[in-house]
């Protein structure tokens, strides 16, 4: 699959399943966490702001501390680097070498963890 | 209260850089467009530049803050905790309209206006710090909420106080890029 059709993909199945996950629950502002098959576990961590960063992990790594290092991940490095770079546009993908190493090197020293 | 020069944390810029360079900017703003007016226009745009990405800064900084739910919370955490962390000061929030959807910022000490007096030709139509009402405006758009927001009131004009009009006006629907259904 090429990466634009699994992100249409990714996205089309996020938005459904929220809408879904607001629906079924008693709590309307429920919202859409994770979901989990034997193999992996696809984590989404959404910002009031509607900025949506999903990560798929094994299934070792518990749910808080994937959503932790989502949280950090928004902090330190999407708006150091994306958000505060006026050059950037945040509408088409991301299109920037520091973003990219600055991402690598978060997640990298993450997994040393 | 001071440090040994080299101990200047290098995250942080003096607030009195910070006048000197917002100054510098709405000078030469009325330099190049002559008409305050127009400077109006263009200190909003600007500051709903800065809202829309302002908001991921503050929110990144701020994980308790979730989606508020009333116009009342909007204006406590905008208040209390948005203006506090990044220009340092606490506006009072006043005068709210009996339909509860409009209310006004009170500002009394404004960080951008330190040192700064209007010239006579700007007195009654230069509203200089306009960039705030364009990042609060950006800033909620980006929590799907469409307000107006100008000032009514500035020290620097002769008024009694720096005062800024908020009017919530609708909450923005969610939109699916073209393509989804």
């Amino acid at each position: 699959m090429s990466k634009d059709e699994e992100n249409k993909l990714v996205y089309g199945m996020l938005h459904s399943l929220k809408s879904f996950v607001g629906r079924i629950s008693p709590d309307t502002s429920d919202a859409f966490q994770s979901y989990q098959t034997n193999n992996y576990r696809l984590t989404m961590y959404e910002t009031p702001s509607g900025v949506k960063f999903v990560m798929n992990t094994s299934l070792e790594l518990p749910l808080q501390a994937t959503r932790d290092i989502l949280h950090s991940l928004y902090k330190e490095v999407y708006v150091e680097y994306a958000v505060k770079n006026h050059m950037l546009s945040l509408q088409t993908p991301i299109n920037s070498d520091l973003f990219k190493d600055k991402l690598e090197a978060f997640i990298h020293s993450k997994m040393r963890e | 209260m001071s440090r040994g020069r080299g101990a200047v944390d290098p995250k942080r810029v003096s607030s009195e850089l910070f006048s000197l360079t917002y100054g510098c900017m709405v000078a030469q703003l009325l330099k190049d467009f002559e008409n305050p007016e127009e400077v109006n226009k263009q200190l909003e745009t600007m500051g709903y530049n800065i809202g829309v990405r302002l908001i991921d800064d503050f929110l990144a900084h701020s994980p308790s803050v979730t989606r508020c739910s009333t116009l009342e919370e909007v204006a406590e955490v905008l208040c209390k905790q948005g203006f506090k962390m990044f220009l340092g000061i606490v506006p009072e929030v006043r005068n709210w309209s009996s339909a509860k959807d409009e209310f006004s910022l009170v500002i009394t000490e404004n960080p951008l206006a330190e040192y700064v007096e209007l010239p006579p030709h700007c007195q009654d139509c230069l509203w200089y710090s306009n960039i705030i009402c364009g990042v609060i405006r950006g800033a909620l758009e980006m929590v799907q909420m469409d307000v107006k927001c100008s000032f009514v009131g500035d020290t620097l004009r002769g008024n009694d106080s720096t005062e800024i009009r908020i009017k919530f006006v609708k909450i923005l629907e969610d939109s699916l890029p073209a393509g989804e259904d």
